[in-house]
This record gives structure tokens, C-alpha cells and sequence, in this order.
């Protein structure tokens, strides 16, 4: 029997690098044994990932992406199909739940300084994959077609438009119609079930391409690659990643599937966090909702974008506030040139990078809760003040970063 | 530009819109329990004689009502009242379009409404009719003000008056309370009428979600096999990590 299976494993391997992939990429790829809490959400991301897709096509088959019916097929796939409320909770879940694990995933990117030299590539291939989930989780939101779906949409295509010069045209052409409608909801359709998987899933490959190259960073923030053992030349710190990781992982992925299923069948509406209670009234285009507030996940943005109120340099307050809302995601991407620390880690990293990082996550959590909330004079006051440290944790990192009293970094990985 | 101002627009009107809708009322707690399979039927009973009267619930099928304990010959039998079948949607029979000339706005569909306004909201509403001379069905409401619904259930619960007191805050200022006076009985006491909507409102709350109490039995087992698999799991990473370090 084992023969045979050497035999047909030969033959494959001698037309496709099946054994020298698996090598290469799981038994041989070697990890630092030091990984900690925070490196479970790469792979979480993957298993999320993977549960949108499916999850997806499920919804696809009965969905039907029509302004007169898109409501009612939701609530057919709730009530009618087989299961299929627990397929709608599942990916409405599961959205949100992309999001929490991409938000730790990139923390401990900033926390580790996982965008150091030589990953900066990977971290901008990681930013796109941000930027098209983000387009994912709007386009997405859209197809329901309740209040909010419809209304949350109308605030940020009037953003497109707002864009000097091209907006209106611009507007025009991505919803297909002179406003948002049936035309629009069809497009969106396409780009969240076709244009937008298809985007991500192929970020997702070139990302963990690139991460296998360059190999994973730690939490004490050290290249393991430096410190190889003379004769294998395998690092000494390192493991190989199946099946030491695999195994951990596997755990990991427990751990998440109770917090995961106990969204989805104890609480689904996550308290109008996840399923906002105004999205389950049908679209109408004649009445504005009392109070229009995106989903929990881009409530920070959405702060932003409401915090300036003043016109600066003949253009009008609300461009700047789509300037700053556009850049508070955008400047992650210069992270890499940014981080002017002799260290990568938060382990070995001064005073200042950590105050800063704490005033971040703060500011973050302020504008997000702000996000929800009806504007007041102190709120918007609020929503100022935090978007100002928001700024701040990137441009002055230069500064901090360099004059930061930082601890020597250790030659091996601590247990 | 015209863009600029629309986004200024919406912008504006969010505030403005908050504000309008003012001060929350206090919501009263309803008593409702899914579970109650009887308190359910007699929602439901309530539910297709007065509210699908105007309301239609046409993201649920008669049948599905099985769920709460009924069999499809009763469904027929007593709860069907337009000739339809016992696998097709709770429609109405009234149009939209004239609904919306009778009402000056068309009744919406309630298949869903108890996870849009909330079991507290409706429960809450339903009890706050008052008799309000100035509105075209002579009916107001203390929860949703001008409200185009008429007091459907106003022989059950009898007609209600506003009372507005002036009481001091006790800090040297005073202000308004809105209370209801029961002027002409219903057939119903209040206690009787409460328990009567709460029905009704732990009806809606199944019809938003009639796979509620399924999806949580179920939640039971998946979460039951998970915590095992977690035993399982940490075992194996466990066994598999004890040559590192």
C-alpha cells in the first residue's frame, strides 16, 4: 500500500511540486518557537476568510440582488431555506468577526513592529487586503437593502462625489444610475460576490508568499534567521510550522468557534452591533432615518470624517473630512518608514513608543464609540481631540521613535 | 458641488433629526416568554384578527405556525380568513396604494418589526392610546406621536385621556409629566389588557425570528461539542509541544 503511494506521490512530484511545496511551506517551514496569544490571528483571518466564501455562495443561491426583492429573499433565506438562518448568521457574524480578528492581527503587527525591515512589502500587501475587505464589508452591507444598508451607502457615495473635479462622473459610473438604486445594487452585487473575492483571495496568497520569504517576525522582535545551526542551517529557534503550529492553531481555532458560535446562536444581532435593528425596515428612499451610524467597524473612520467642521484653505470642511477619513487608513501604510526605533518589539521599546501605542488603542476606542453616537457640540469637541492623538501616534513617530530609550534586544528568543 | 451639498445634507440632518425625536420615553418591560407556546397561540389569534386586518406579515407562511404547536387543519380552520392555502404568505387583502390614500401612510409589514422596534417598544406602544380630537382618526398615541394608526383594540381596552401635570423638579423648576386616564372602560380590566398585548407582543417577537428558539436548542449542542473539542485539542497541542522549550 505504501508503496503504491510513494509510487503515485513520484509520479506527481515529477510533473508538480506537490512533496516540495508541503516541505517548504509546512514541515520545513521553520517558525519561532516564541509565538504568543497574538499570533493565533493570522490563521483566524484564514478560517474566517474561508467561512465568507462558503458561507457566500450558500447565501448567493437564493439571494436575489433586486431592489424589489433583495429584502424579502433575506428574509426568505431566514424563514424558508433549509438552515439558512444559520448560513445569514454565519456570514453577518462572520463579517464582523473578519474584522476583530484583522484589527488583532494588525495590532500585533504594530505591538511586534511586524512591519520592520525586510516585511514591509508584506505589510503593505496586508494594507490592500484591509482596503478590500473594507470595500467587501460596504458592498456587502448594501445587498439586504434595509435603512441602513441604504442610507449608510448614501453617505459614502456622496463622499465619492464630493471628490473635486471627477466626483460626479465618478458617482455615476460605480452606481450606474444618477443616484443609489436597483442599478446600483446589481453592481454591488458583482463586486461583492465576484470582483472583490476574487481581489482578496489572491492579496491573501501573495501576502502569506511574502511571509514565507522574508519568515515570521516574534514578539521579542528578532530575526531568527540570524542565529542558524551550522550544520542543518535550520534556525535554532525555530520549529517547523506542521506540525508544532498546526496543532496550536487547531486549538486556537476552538477557542475562537465558541466565542464565534456563541455570537451566532445566542446573541446574532450582537446587541445592534453586528445586525443593526434598523436594517431590518426596508430601504425607503423617501425617509431618512433618525440616526445614521455605520457598522461598528468603521465607526472611528466615520468619526473622523464628521470631526471637521471648519473650511481650511478655500475647501470645504467636508472634503477635509473625507481627506482625513481616507488618510487615517492610508497612513498605516507608512508605517515601515515611520518606526525609527533601533528595536522592533514593544518588549524592548521605550516609555514613549509605549504611551503612544496606549494613547492609540484609546483614541481608537473613543472614535469608535463616537461613531455610534448622534454629533453634540462636546462630542464633536471629543471626536477632534482623539482624531488629533490618532494622527499624532503616526506623525510624530519619527521623533518618539528615535529618541525613545530602548532596551538592548537579546540574541535568542525567550521562552 | 451639488454632491458637497447633499453630503452636507445628510450630514445636517442627523442632529436635526435626533433632536426632533426628543427626550426618550421610559419603555415598560415586556412580559413575554417564547417559550409559552399557549400565550403564543393566543398572540397569534389576536395577530390575524385585528392587525392583519391593515398589517400583512408576508415573509411568513401559515404553516410554519406548527412551530407553536398548532396543526396545519387548525391553521386553516381558524386562523385563515381569505381563502388563501395553508403554505402561503400572511398577506392582506388591503392595497398599499389605498391603505396609503385611507392613512396617509401605507400600514407596514410587521414580519419583522419586533427586530426593528424592539418586544419593549411595542409592548410599550400598543397600551399608550389616547383619544386626541385633532388628529383625522381621533386617536393619538403617547409613544409615537401623531401616529396614523387608529386604536384598534380600544373596545378590549377601553378609551384613554392625556393628562399633563406640571410637577416641581425640586430644584426650583418645573416640568411637564404625561400620564393616560382610563375614561370609558373596555371589556378588558388593565391587568387583563396588559397580559392580552403582551401576548400579542411575544407573538411578534416569534414571527420576527421564527427560528429564535431552534437556533438556541441547537447553540446548546454545537457549544456542548466545542467545549470537548477544546479538552481534545489542548491534549494534542499539548502532547505534541512537550519536546520544545
Amino acid at each position: 500500500m505504501s508503496k503504491r503511494l510513494d509510487a503515485m506521490s513520484n509520479w506527481i512530484d515529477a510533473r508538480f511540486p506537490m512533496t516540495s511545496t508541503w516541505k517548504a511551506h509546512l514541515t520545513e517551514y521553520y517558525a519561532p518557537k516564541n509565538f504568543n496569544f497574538w499570533y493565533y490571528f493570522g490563521s483566524l483571518a484564514m478560517l474566517v476568510l474561508v467561512n465568507q466564501l462558503l458561507t457566500g455562495i450558500f447565501l448567493t443561491m437564493n439571494y436575489k440582488p433586486d431592489a424589489s426583492l433583495a429584502f424579502a429573499s433575506v428574509e426568505y433565506i431566514m424563514r424558508d431555506v433549509e438552515f439558512g438562518w444559520l448560513i445569514r448568521y454565519m456570514h453577518s457574524t462572520g463579517a464582523s468577526m473578519f474584522f476583530v480578528v484583522v484589527y488583532l492581527h494588525m495590532f500585533r503587527g504594530m505591538m511586534y513592529g511586524s512591519y520592520r525591515k525586510p516585511r514591509e512589502l508584506l505589510w503593505l500587501i496586508g494594507m490592500g487586503i484591509f482596503f478590500v475587505l473594507m470595500m467587501l464589508a460596504f458592498t456587502g452591507y448594501i445587498l439586504p437593502w434595509g435603512q441602513m444598508s441604504y442610507w449608510g451607502a448614501q453617505v459614502i457615495v456622496s463622499m465619492i462625489g464630493a471628490i473635486p473635479v471627477i466626483g460626479q462622473s465618478l458617482s455615476n459610473w460605480i452606481l450606474g444610475d444618477f443616484m443609489l438604486s436597483d442599478a446600483a445594487l446589481n453592481r454591488f452585487f458583482a463586486y461583492h460576490v465576484v470582483t472583490l473575492p476574487v481581489l482578496l483571495v489572491t492579496l491573501v496568497f501573495v501576502h502569506i508568499v511574502a511571509l514565507h520569504e522574508v519568515g515570521s517576525n516574534n514578539p521579542d522582535g528578532i530575526e531568527i534567521k540570524a542565529n542558524k545551526d551550522p550544520v542543518t542551517h535550520i534556525p535554532v529557534d525555530g520549529i517547523p510550522f506542521h506540525p508544532y503550529y498546526t496543532v496550536k492553531d487547531i486549538f486556537g481555532v476552538v477557542v475562537f468557534l465558541i466565542v464565534f458560535c456563541g455570537i451566532i446562536f445566542f446573541m446574532p444581532e450582537m446587541g445592534g452591533y453586528f445586525l443593526e435593528y434598523n436594517n431590518f425596515i426596508p430601504a425607503n428612499t423617501l425617509q431618512t432615518p433618525d440616526h445614521i451610524a455605520p457598522v461598528w467597524y468603521f465607526t472611528p473612520y466615520y468619526s473622523m470624517l464628521r470631526a471637521v467642521t471648519v473650511n481650511f484653505l478655500w475647501v470645504d470642511a467636508k472634503i477635509w473630512g473625507i481627506v482625513l477619513m481616507g488618510g487615517s487608513v492610508a497612513i498605516f501604510a507608512l508605517l515601515p518608514w515611520l518606526d525609527r526605533s533601533p528595536v522592533k518589539s514593544i518588549r524592548y521599546k521605550g516609555p514613549y513608543f509605549k504611551i503612544a501605542l496606549t494613547l492609540f488603542v484609546i483614541s481608537v476606542f473613543v472614535l469608535g464609540w463616537l461613531g455610534t453616537k448622534s454629533p453634540t457640540p462636546l462630542y464633536t469637541l471629543l471626536a477632534q481631540i482623539f482624531t488629533v492623538i490618532y494622527f499624532a501616534f503616526f506623525v510624530l513617530m519619527p521623533w518618539y521613535s528615535k529618541i525613545d530609550k530602548t532596551k538592548t534586544e537579546p540574541t535568542r528568543v525567550k521562552e | 458641488m451639488r454632491k458637497i451639498t447633499s453630503i452636507l445634507c445628510i450630514l445636517c440632518l442627523v442632529p436635526l433629526v435626533a433632536f426632533a425625536s426628543g427626550p426618550e420615553m421610559k419603555l415598560d418591560k415586556a412580559p413575554i416568554d417564547p417559550s409559552d407556546k399557549i400565550s403564543l397561540q393566543r398572540g397569534v389569534r389576536t395577530f390575524v384578527n385585528y392587525c392583519m386586518t391593515c398589517h400583512s406579515a408576508e415573509y411568513m407562511r401559515y404553516n410554519r405556525l406548527r412551530d407553536i404547536g398548532l396543526t396545519e387543519n387548525q391553521i386553516s380552520e381558524n386562523l385563515i380568513f381569505t381563502g388563501q392555502k395553508v403554505g402561503e404568505l400572511m398577506t392582506t387583502a388591503m392595497k398599499k396604494k389605498d391603505a396609503k390614500q385611507w392613512f396617509g401612510v401605507a400600514p407596514p409589514d410587521l414580519s419583522v418589526i419586533a427586530r426593528s422596534r424592539g418586544a419593549d417598544w411595542l409592548y410599550t406602544y400598543l397600551r399608550k392610546f389616547y383619544r386626541d380630537e385633532t388628529t383625522a382618526t381621533g386617536w393619538n398615541n403617547l409613544l409615537f406621536d401623531k401616529v396614523a394608526m387608529p386604536h384598534v383594540l380600544y373596545q378590549l381596552q377601553g378609551g384613554q385621556s392625556l393628562v399633563v401635570k406640571t410637577v416641581d423638579d425640586g430644584h426650583g423648576g418645573q416640568h411637564e409629566v404625561k400620564e393616560l386616564k382610563l375614561d370609558t372602560p373596555g371589556a378588558l380590566s388593565k391587568t387583563e389588557y396588559d397580559l392580552y398585548i403582551a401576548d400579542l407582543v411575544n407573538f411578534l417577537v416569534y414571527l420576527g425570528e421564527p427560528a429564535a428558539t431552534k437556533r438556541v436548542q441547537l447553540g446548546i449542542i454545537v457549544m456542548l461539542f466545542l467545549f470537548g473539542m477544546l479538552g481534545l485539542t489542548y491534549a494534542l497541542k499539548h502532547e505534541f509541544w512537550k519536546d520544545i522549550h
